[in-house]
């Protein structure tokens, strides 16, 4: 149920060693008593991260940025490389690097210079990608992020990576391939969009650790509005650069794992590389130095065709945009310069949102609910507005609604494959359904059949629901001992035990009233009634 | 020049005037604008044997002339340049108008947008009669080297070279240099009343002194590249050709200034309306750079070096000879810069968006390399090849790096010049006049670009504003420029000293040889037509 939480299990896996790697870093152990003869290697996995930048128009020309248009309808003449045509730097864009880097505790490079980088490609029409080899926006940053360990992955470990440089540059367009034909389509559409390319530095062990980089990454791009991080559509690209070592010694050759397009598949493909280099290392041969995609349906990765055999990109400034300057404040901008079209970093920080990890504590501490269930809440799009709400508009402690979102909420949910925002209950149908438990109106049992009914036929209130399927609590007292009566009256053998002094037998006795009440009873009340009877 | 010197020989009468006298022409319903057109095209169909035009206009030519008219008979015009023909390089993109920068790989192109200055210069009403010849993609000295063969210069077909030539003219005649060089021609030739040229190493200067023509290369970044298809970036900028410096000024005043395309531009410093007419040289400190007695600088141009000098010093100007140290290491940078730039702004050429295509398509790497074997000549071919071999990781460092460094101290000489004190360098254009083309191809391209770019180029490097001035005839009857330097963003100190030495100079009109009856035929005839149309 959990996105955080799943990502540590890999199963299903083709590879028996890998199940044994694959449930957690800290099981590597294992693995490496099973291998002797290396018997302290490890893996080292660092990442490069291509986040598309969410903005209106492209990195350097006015073409609108959209991925559902007709092909080669968002084409510039600056896009399609035309002669003559200059770039224009977007400083939405701009902005976006400047937020991003704030939010991963970089430092904001005051000045920065663009590159040209270049390879020949048909989806990049200049026949270079305009990026920041020398000089990127932002430096040094560091990404904090979370996973679980611990038998039922409920400890929570916080690690942190450091963020080598985020650099801003140009997307390719995409080629499309037809075989038959044997012909190359292109669409431009893609090409010149603004990326933030984040390189991570290799300081990670192993794929539940990236999983979880990346997914917090990906928190943290959403709350900030600067990418909409979805891997699966490729706004999120993440290549993993893998390599294995010996602690203490010099790391070893890494490959570049590319095309993955999950974060259950980072994972994956990265701990089989691991793997796979271990094994190599340990028959004897050398790991190459290669590029290699997974292939997620077999789960492993394959050497990719390499296109470009052994690439010089005779990296050159780019002559055609002057520094990229941001300032400071206000103050610091230049006499005479107009601060409204300049990018301003107290500005942006001011307009930093909540972080995830700050809405996580924050939730913890406010409302006394599980850590592990503050991931949950914050992993799910609109799942920490939903809760709160509900919390506002019912008197019901927090860590009981976080039961309700948890269980019923979330289960239904994900057996359906639902979005927050689709589910049929709302914040407030939920918080109607908590009051009336609350108030004793309902018990807790019933509300579970409540809350399904509402899944079901969210056009109706609770109260009808309740009212129609007659879920009504028995709050009368004479009723009750009536009920607690005939059952007392027909399992005198119980009875008898208890009053030997077996009080766990009473348990047996509630059981049967609720049963015969089908839940619409409150225990505290019943066992109350019980006792006066039977003592 | 003026116009009563032009009146004499009737071709010039109209076509030799200055933009200011036939805008005042214009304006005094002496000659219309569509008559004036007509007149260009004329000329240019006359002059075809100079090859200085890939691409006329004619069509689009008459119905902005008669735009033009309407405007000058409401009294509405657009400004000084309402109605004038014009000419622009062949590799400045003109919407719907073809650009091929004399390259295979553009025959044929034909973009959709302007570039902003030929944009700018259309918005002022000016009357664009066709795209003029050059080196590919602007590639050489000597206008020799494009895919529609060598440009000639006019003066090679005037009566000072060829009373002096026994030969046939089609075997004897001169180089315009270049890249210009068709520009050059064009205005020279009289069948444009200003031109654009772009100037990367000394494209538009060198022509323009080798044509007897006024070219400016006004301060990197003054004036738009969006639009220009680009030989070096860092020190492309456009250049303005006239027939006299006031022309000139008041061209730059219009294309000047910040351009939202290009992130290069800059804010133009405020500019008068007009050069000031007199002005007192005894405040102006003229400084001569002894590193530009190069070897190969011929007598003839000396001799107008040393004179114009004296000019400057006779008016009361202080003259002093100063130091640019680093200027024998400027070629050689400037071939590594550009190479590499080449290298880079060449890669879009691959056959898939635009330009040429072979028909060769058993792979994608099989089209881009024949696609571009075909569409390129050798010169270009030859730099994006040198590019690539600097650019290349471990070879970064020694050539990219090492010639940045070097122009980064050519730049302070000149800076330490400009702040001892000198207002203006006075330095030759060319180390001489125009070769004659059987001469000049006995080198190849390279060599001679090295060769004649040798004092126009560390104006690139440094991004000054530079204009090249007619100064005399040489004694095979070939025009001699001398070249002022000034100050960055100080073009208008620059123009207005420049200003002052044309006036002093009585550099002649151009009087051709060979059609001499035929053009006076043709402007009698013209002069009856305007009677009778006045008349009507």
């Amino acid at each position: 149920a959990n996105k955080s939480q799943s990502l540590c299990h890999i199963g299903n896996s083709n590879f028996i060693i890998r199940t044994t790697w694959t449930t957690g870093c800290k099981h590597q152990h294992q693995l490496n008593t099973q291998i002797e003869s290396l018997p302290q290697m490890v893996g080292v996995v660092g990442l490069e991260i291509h986040a598309q930048i969410h903005s209106k128009s492209k990195l350097f020309s006015g073409s609108h940025v959209s991925f559902s248009d007709p092909p080669n309808s968002l084409v510039s003449h600056f896009d399609a490389s035309l002669p003559g045509t200059l770039p224009v730097l977007n400083r939405r864009c701009v902005e976006a690097a400047v937020l991003t880097g704030l939010a991963l505790n970089c430092t904001i490079n005051k000045k920065s210079l663009f590159d040209r980088k270049h390879y020949f490609y048909a989806d990049m029409p200049a026949g270079y990608q305009i990026t920041q080899q020398r000089l990127p926006i932002a430096v040094n940053g560091t990404l904090s992020y979370s996973h679980f360990e611990g038998r039922k992955r409920n400890h929570v470990v916080t690690k942190s990576v450091k963020i080598k440089q985020i650099q801003l540059e140009q997307d390719s367009g995409k080629s499309l391939h037809d075989d038959e034909r044997s012909q190359t389509l292109i669409d431009l559409n893609r090409a010149g969009v603004g990326l933030m390319e984040l390189v991570m530095e290799p300081e990670m062990c192993c794929g539940e650790e990236a999983g979880a980089a990346v997914r917090e990454l990906q928190l943290i791009l959403q709350a900030l509005g600067t990418c909409q991080a979805n891997m699966a559509e490729g706004q999120l690209r993440v290549d993993a650069n893998v390599s294995v070592h010996h602690p203490g010694e010099p790391l070893g050759v890494r490959t570049e794992v590319k095309n993955i397009n999950s974060v259950r598949h980072l994972a994956k493909a990265i701990d089989y590389e691991i793997q796979r280099q271990m094994e190599v290392l340990q028959s004897g041969g050398t790991v190459l130095n290669e590029t290699r995609a997974f292939d997620s349906k077999s789960g492993i990765t394959i050497p990719m065709r390499d296109k470009e055999g052994l690439q010089d990109y005779r990296f050159m400034p780019e002559p055609n945009l002057p520094p990229l300057f941001v300032y400071e404040s206000e103050a610091s901008v230049p006499a005479g310069a107009d601060s409204t079209q300049l990018v301003l970093i107290d500005r942006l920080s001011s307009q930093l949102p909540e972080l995830p990890s700050v809405t996580r504590t924050r939730l913890v501490e406010t409302y006394g609910i599980l850590r592990e269930h503050s991931f949950t809440l914050v992993n799910e799009d609109g799942l920490v507005d939903y809760f709160e709400s509900v919390v506002k508009m019912t008197k019901t402690e927090p860590r009981k609604v976080i039961g309700w979102v948890m269980n019923e909420l979330m289960g239904n949910l994900n057996l359906q494959n639902l979005k927050v925002s689709q589910s049929p209950v709302s914040p407030c149908a939920l918080a109607e359904m908590i009051n009336l438990v609350r108030s004793g109106h309902i018990s807790s049992s019933t509300a579970k059949k409540v809350f399904q009914e509402m899944w079901k036929t969210p056009e109706k209130t609770v109260e009808q629901i309740v009212k129609e399927q007659d879920l009504w609590m028995i709050n009368d007292k004479e009723e009750l001992r009536q009920i607690c009566q005939r059952i007392v009256d027909s399992h005198s053998e119980e009875v008898q035990i208890i009053r030997g002094g077996n009080k766990k037998v009473l348990n047996k006795l509630m059981g049967e009233i609720q049963k015969e009440t089908k839940g619409k009873t409150n225990p505290l009340q019943v066992k109350a009634i019980l006792e006066e009877m039977i003592f | 020049m003026s116009a009563s010197s032009a009146a004499r020989r009737p071709v010039e009468a109209m076509l030799g005037l200055s933009i200011r006298e036939v805008s005042q022409a214009l304006r005094d319903g002496k000659v219309s604008a569509t008559e004036l057109c007509r007149k260009c095209i004329n000329q240019i169909q006359r002059t075809r044997y100079l090859n200085a035009y890939i691409t006329i206009a004619e069509e689009t030519a008459m119905e902005q002339a008669e735009r033009a008219d309407k405007r000058l008979r409401t009294g509405k015009t657009l400004g000084p340049l309402d109605g004038i023909p014009f000419s622009v390089k062949d590799n400045f993109c003109t919407e719907n108008i073809k650009t091929t920068c004399a390259s295979n790989m553009l025959k044929g192109y034909v973009p959709p947008f302007s570039a902003t200055v030929v944009q700018k210069l259309l918005d002022q009403g000016a009357v664009l009669v066709g795209k003029t010849n050059l080196d590919e993609f602007a590639m050489g000295a000597g206008s020799t080297d494009g895919a529609f063969g060598p440009v000639r210069n006019p003066w090679s077909y005037a009566a000072p070279y060829r009373e002096q030539s026994a030969e046939d003219p089609d075997s004897d005649w001169t180089i315009t240099g270049g890249s210009s060089g068709g520009s050059a021609a064009a205005v020279a030739s009289l069948s444009s009343f200003l031109a654009l040229g772009s100037d990367t190493g000394g494209s538009t200067r060198n022509p323009g002194s080798l044509c007897g023509v006024v070219a400016l290369k006004p301060s990197y970044g003054l004036l738009s590249r969006h639009g220009l298809i680009p030989l070096v970036n860092s020190m492309d900028v456009p250049g303005i050709m006239t027939r006299s410096v006031h022309d000139a000024a008041t061209v730059l005043r219009i294309l000047q200034g910040r351009d939202e395309r290009d992130s290069t531009t800059v804010q133009a410093p405020n500019t008068p309306p007009s050069l000031p007419e007199h002005f007192d040289m005894r405040k102006i400190c003229v400084g001569i750079p002894k590193e530009y007695h190069a070897p190969g600088l011929s007598e003839d141009t000396l001799a107008q070096w040393s004179r114009v000098a004296d000019i400057f010093e006779n008016a009361g100007a202080r003259v002093k000879e100063v130091s640019l140290p680093h200027t024998p290491y400027s070629i050689v940078c400037y071939h590594v810069l550009c190479c590499c730039e080449v290298a880079s702004n060449m890669a879009r050429f691959d056959g898939l968006e635009y330009g040429h295509r072979s028909a060769v398509d058993s792979s994608t790497d099989a089209m881009y390399a024949t696609t571009r074997h075909e569409g390129f000549n050798n010169v270009v071919r030859r730099r994006i090849l040198s590019g690539n071999y600097f650019l290349l990781k471990s070879n970064y460092e020694r050539y990219f790096v090492k010639a940045q460094q070097m122009r980064r101290l050519i730049a302070e000489d000149f800076k330490k010049v400009f702040s001892s004190g000198i207002d203006v360098l006075l330095t030759p254009t060319t180390l001489s006049d125009a070769a004659r083309y059987a001469d000049f191809i006995t080198e190849d391209n390279r060599t001679r670009s090295a060769q004649e770019d040798v004092f126009t180029q560390p104006v690139n490097m440094a991004g000054l504003p530079a204009v090249t001035v007619p100064t005399a005839l040489s004694q095979r009857g070939l025009p001699i420029g001398l070249q002022l330097i000034g100050q960055t963003l100080q073009d208008w100190k620059l123009l207005t000293i420049a200003h002052w030495m044309e006036k002093q100079l009585h550099f002649p009109m151009i009087r051709f040889h060979r059609d001499l009856n035929e053009n006076e035929r043709e402007q009698n005839r013209s002069i009856r037509e305007r009677t009778h149309t006045v008349g009507s």
